[in-house]
């Protein structure tokens, strides 16, 4: 049975178990003189029947289909002949993927060796039996489930105090999904860095200034090693990021003083939501228009004043990030700025300044800290964004400072090393795992000193 | 008072520099502001005009005569018969009855060029279902060649090369004044998945795509989301344990989106060895995404509902499990929703980390489930802005319109929900 | 020209509005008849001219119809019970309402015969003029020296660096901390203790050697000692400068004031010299709150 069809079907015996144990609960009740003489409200021996049945029942189905993939990939491949065995994963992906292919009809069998067909069926009954365990196995599980809490709907046995702590858990788990999902991110590029960096050197990686992972298909070609060094990647990803941060900071910080400090009530209520429609533009549009429109326009530009300006130039990705992050900027400054004491202002104003000069004098520099991290977090955005340098920046390694000119960065090149179709196993993918991780440390260090800077700059006028 | 005369005298002098200073500063944030906003309307401006003529189909409607010995074609119901007939001849007649000029074969050939496959496969689904209609004249109307298209929507935009020769041009604009090419709403853009053709390709598989993939990450993201700002607000003790969920929140808040889409490859697809490209796997990565904005948003909600509340509740002996059940959570329920619908709007909008679990394959079938291969809109927006060929700027921009209006729709009822149901205390 | 806040107009030249008089404020049997003073609202030698003022907080009226002069070199006392308006009207005299976006204010206000609320009028110099000192201490978050040197740095009054030194010492010295802080000057101002702060902010005040100095509840902030230090620092300075301050206490305002103003629910209801408001109070308002039974 397919799991999308026992999940529900799960639910419906989760319903079941609760309407029955709440019965039997006022069966219980009435001989002692009604729902009075019970521990706990019928409700909650029926919920905790529920509880009961669903649970138990859903983390097999979970864990079995989470598993069963690989598990049945596996035994596919040891069923094959010895002789056929596959000696990479790469090899192994492509088998198995010719093998599912059969076996879905998709493939004719004619075409294929003896062995593969063979497999094919094996795959199609291990399918079929694994879908029939896993049926019996968790109704199993949620019928005993719910059997078991049948049996103790008692009026000693106080059911509110099961059911609470039971969801109290379930709670914490929710919470800690947060803490599985860190862990999630450093396995998956833990794993696969720590396999690159068997193949390419580390030092290769963090100080070589060339990139070209594209590894040859034969190995006599020239040039089969590739080059992994990450610094033009990272040279580029500044570039950009300088080119957005000096967009934004200015433009971000302006509009935020400007709207909090000058901007009548009226103007206020109609720029602020129209500045926060930048940050919900998704950043696929924000790389269409710096491809298609931005792009062009600096290089038509750059030509009329005679410069040389390539079509997917530093400056059209850096300006349009730039324009993406203002609002990011101007919130967190409006916080900030707003942040700074009331008092500051009386006392400054009073004194005959203006309120430029107490913008300047007084409020910026108390508000410095607070500002600082917030264009710490900008940058770890610009750092992270993606999808407008993969529309707008190159995919060239360049290593130059120049912004007309076509520079990549890091997150460009995960984006393509890792889509469409992958040779498993080699330097190439996995060096797309191992910019991720210094990607995710790099963003992670920045977060984490942006957000103590702001904390400590709140508890200062807290 | 000397002393206080003579320095109001230095403060009357120096006003006026101090003005200027003044003036100047606004003018830079009213520039600041002015940049911001300007830079949003020609955005929406290039948009517009890049892409309003992608909700534009270019047709050829002509009175067809299903001349059987000209299509070579006895028997409709005969595949063979079908695979081998002509069915350009019968609509090139029906053309040449508007452009008597065009006799000699070589016109003729490009005449047919004008019609491309579209009118053949019409006609041949025609005969298909209705083998009666041989024979006869039917009206049919069908896509024009994405040339014509081109041609009849952008002849004056520059950007747009028209790859008709000259007579082809006179010919079409001959046939637009009589009314045989005509442009009308574009329906097809709505009804169908991706092609290669742009006249004939589509959102709608992008936009189930993008629905079955926020059905997965709204049926996660939200019941979690809840269940652990719940937890961190009301429950978690002030400890370490807590103290680390905490930072790993705000700290995952801020991871960038691609990294998201390595967990999902090397994790689900990896390690689960779930499916590539389909919306569970899609749903799932989106859902641990949004998680963040959804807790922290949910937390705000929760800390705004008053103290006293709570007190009233404990006060007449409710547990706390029933005091968070009855009353914390309904009343912040409102602040929830809002700040989920905002995630879910990010998330709808998010490209990035689906490319890397192979969302972004050419697919042309509308997907029927949770287990189909898809893609979604902003991935099909990615698809096609990268495509060389003008016609898919045009769709790409027409999907971005697509999406923004989406987009605008969940912030406004976010914002619409925050008006009407959040209570101030 | 007004680049601060235009929306606030002075409504001066605007007749006279016939204002009907307001129940819902009157609880107290003792009726208030608008715009009627009892005792010496008015002085020979005025600095401030203040006539028929009114201030509205959007619908409210937060101030009804007071008139009153302010003399040169005078202290003068606002007393009142809470709510009742007085550090509002003393906002009036340097407008800095003018940074609350509802607050509107009609009359006359004039200091030395010109009009405070022209729009014409200049607030950057009309507040050098008139300074400020506030309820809580509030110093910038910067050293101390940077704190009395603000207000001459951003108004251009010292040439060089030993003239801007001379300010500085000799504010601190007439504020009388001198002593205290001579030794610390590079110090962060916001580390001193309450009453130093306090007097920091005057010393920032007269750095600037303004005519008048607003001084709204100074003392409320502090520990006894330190209010009798600025007390102490206001009767010295009274010789110097106007200056207008508005106490919860009465016996501040009985130990520095010439004249007391005594406030109620908007109303200007009696000023008289200090000593005759707290002995033999005109109206049955001041007696009774004076006498404490309410406040």
């Amino acid at each position: 049975m397919q799991t999308a069809n026992l999940l529900p079907l799960v639910l419906v015996l989760a319903v079941v178990a609760y309407g029955l144990a709440y019965m039997r609960s006022r069966a219980v009740a009435a001989p002692l003189g009604g729902i009075r003489n019970l521990k706990a409200l019928p409700f909650y021996y029926a919920a905790r029947a529920a509880l009961w049945c669903a649970i138990p029942a859903l983390i097999v189905l979970a864990a079995w289909a989470g598993f069963e993939g690989k598990v049945i990939q596996g035994i596919v491949i040891a069923s094959l002949p010895q002789d056929v065995w596959p000696e990479s994963a790469g090899e192994a992906s492509l088998i198995l993927s010719q093998i599912s292919n059969v076996a879905a009809g998709k493939l004719n069998p004619e075409f294929v060796p003896e062995h593969i067909v063979g497999a094919a069926s094996v795959l199609e009954t291990m399918d079929d039996q694994s879908e029939n365990f896993k049926a019996a196995l968790v109704l199993l599980v949620a019928v005993s489930g719910a059997a078991f809490a049948w049996t103790r709907v008692s009026p000693h046995i106080n059911a509110r105090i099961n059911v609470e702590t039971t969801l109290r858990r379930i709670f914490f788990v929710c919470a800690a999904l947060a803490v599985l999902t860190t862990a999630g991110i450093v396995f998956s590029v833990i794993l696969e860095t720590i396999r690159f960096f068997g193949r390419v050197p580390i030092s290769d990686f963090l100080f070589s200034t060339s990139w070209s992972p594209q590894t040859a298909l034969r190995a006599d070609q020239v040039g089969s090693e590739g080059a992994f060094g990450v610094i033009p990647l990272f040279t580029g990803t500044l570039l950009i990021s300088a080119i957005a941060l000096l967009v934004a900071v200015p433009v971000g910080l302006l509009s935020a003083i400007y709207l909090s400090e000058y901007a009548s009530r009226r103007v206020r209520s109609s720029a602020k939501p129209l500045l926060e429609m930048l940050a919900g533009i998704p950043t696929v549009v924000y790389g269409f228009f710096a491809a298609l429109t931005v792009a062009p326009f600096i290089r038509e530009l750059a030509e009329t004043v005679g410069l040389e300006a390539s079509s997917q130039s530093a400056l059209a990705a850096g300006l349009v990030m730039g324009i993406m992050i203002v609002p990011f900027v101007s919130s967190l400054s409006d916080d900030v700025i707003n942040a700074v004491p009331q008092s500051m202002r009386d006392g400054s104003l009073a004194l005959g300044a203006t309120q430029s000069e107490t913008m300047k004098k007084v409020i910026f520099p108390a508000a410095l800290p607070g500002i600082i991290g917030g264009i710490l977090l900008a940058a770890s955005r610009a750092i992270g964004e993606t999808m407008i340098v993969v529309m707008a920046a190159g995919l060239a390694a360049n290593l130059t400072a120049n912004p007309l000119e076509s520079v990549t960065t890091v997150t460009v090149q995960i984006a393509t090393l890792l889509v469409g179709d992958q040779e498993f196993d080699s330097a190439k993918t996995l060096s797309a795992f191992a910019l991720g991780m210094l990607l995710f440390i790099v963003t992670l260090l920045l977060n984490v000193v942006a957000l103590k800077i702001v904390r400590k700059y709140r508890e200062q006028y807290d | 008072m000397t002393d206080q005369r003579s320095q109001a005298e230095i403060v009357r002098n120096s006003l006026k520099r101090r003005y200027r200073k003044e003036r100047r500063f606004r003018m830079y944030g009213m520039l600041a502001i002015f940049i911001a906003l300007a830079s949003l309307a020609i955005l929406f401006a290039d948009i517009i005009t890049k892409g309003h003529t992608g909700f534009v189909k270019t047709t050829i409607t002509l009175d067809v005569t299903l001349d059987s010995d000209m299509m070579y074609l006895d028997d409709p119901s005969d595949e063979d018969q079908l695979s081998m007939a002509d069915f350009v001849a019968p609509l090139i007649a029906a053309l040449q009855e508007h452009i008597p000029e065009a006799d000699s074969a070589a016109e003729k050939r490009e005449l047919g060029r004008l019609i491309g496959s579209y009118g053949a496969s019409e006609v041949r689904n025609l005969l298909k279902d209705n083998p009666d209609l041989l024979n006869t004249t039917q009206t049919i109307e069908f896509l024009a060649h994405d040339r014509v298209s081109t041609y009849v929507k952008h002849a004056d935009n520059p950007r747009y090369s028209v790859k008709l020769s000259e007579q082809q041009q006179r010919w079409v604009d001959e046939l637009q004044e009589k009314g045989v090419i005509d442009t009308s709403f574009n329906d097809v853009l709505f009804s169908r998945g991706d092609s290669r053709e742009p006249a004939n390709a589509g959102i709608l598989g992008a936009i189930v795509g993008s629905l079955l993939t926020m059905v997965v990450t709204l049926v996660i993201a939200f019941p979690v989301g809840i269940a652990a700002a719940v937890y961190l607000e009301e429950f978690a003790p002030q400890n370490k344990i807590t103290d680390f969920i905490e930072v790993n929140i705000n700290n995952l808040a801020a991871v960038p989106s691609i990294i998201f889409g390595l967990l999902g490859l090397a994790v689900f697809i990896g390690l689960f060895g779930m499916p590539r490209s389909v919306p569970v796997v899609g749903g799932m990565v989106l859902a641990l995404m949004t998680l963040p904005t959804i807790i922290i948003s949910g937390r705000a909600a929760i800390k705004s509902v008053p103290p006293s509340i709570r007190e009233a509740a404990e006060g007449v002996g409710a547990s706390k499990m029933q005091v968070v059940l009855h009353h914390v959570i309904p009343l912040a329920m409102p602040g929830m929703l809002t700040g989920s619908i905002i995630g879910m709007a990010q998330a709808l909008g998010e490209t990035a980390p689906l490319l890397l679990i192979g969302m972004v394959a050419f697919i042309v079938d509308v997907p029927g489930g949770f287990f189909d291969s898809a893609t979604v809109l902003p991935v099909q927006i990615y698809l096609w802005a990268s495509s060389s060929e003008q016609g898919f700027i045009e769709l790409a921009s027409a999907g971005i319109m697509v999406l923004l209006t989406f987009m605008i729709t969940m912030n406004a009822l976010a914002i619409w929900l925050r008006k009407r149901l959040e209570r101030r205390w | 020209m007004n680049t601060m806040n235009p929306t606030v107009t002075s409504e001066a030249a605007m007749p006279e509005e016939k204002i009907v008089s307001v129940k819902e404020e009157r609880p107290a049997e003792t009726v208030i008849e608008e715009g009627k003073t009892v005792g010496h609202p008015l002085s020979d030698d005025p600095k401030f001219k203040l006539r028929n003022v009114e201030v509205f907080y959007g619908e409210d009226r937060a101030i009804k119809n007071i008139s009153l002069d302010i003399g040169r070199n005078e202290v003068i006392a606002f007393i009142g019970p809470s709510g009742c308006g007085k550090s509002t009207f003393l906002r009036c005299l340097n407008r800095m309402n003018d940074s609350i976006d509802i607050c509107r204010v009609k009359g006359q206000l004039a200091i030395d015969d010109h009009d405070i609320y022209d729009p014409k009028r200049d607030v950057v110099e009309l507040r050098a003029r008139v300074g400020m000192v506030f309820q809580k201490p509030n110093p910038f978050p910067k050293s101390i020296y940077d704190n009395v040197a603000y207000g001459p740095r951003i108004h251009g009054l010292a040439n060089r660096k030993s003239d801007l030194d001379d300010i500085v010492e000799s504010s601190l010295r007439k504020a009388g901390l001198w002593d205290e802080a001579k030794d610390r000057l590079d110090a962060i101002a916001t580390g001193m203790s309450g009453g130093q702060q306090q007097r920091l902010c005057i010393a920032r005040a007269i750095a600037v050697s303004p005519e008048v100095i607003l001084m709204d509840e100074p003392c409320s902030a502090l520990d006894p000692i330190a209010t009798a230090k600025v007390e102490e620092l206001i009767a010295e300075m009274s010789e110097s400068y106007t200056i207008v301050i508005v106490t919860h206490s009465m016996q501040q305002a009985a130990r520095v004031s010439h004249r007391t103003a005594y406030f109620h629910l908007g109303h200007l209801v009696e000023v008289n010299e200090t000593d005759k408001v707290f002995t033999s109070p005109e109206h049955e308002l001041t007696e009774s709150y004076i006498t404490g039974r309410f406040g």
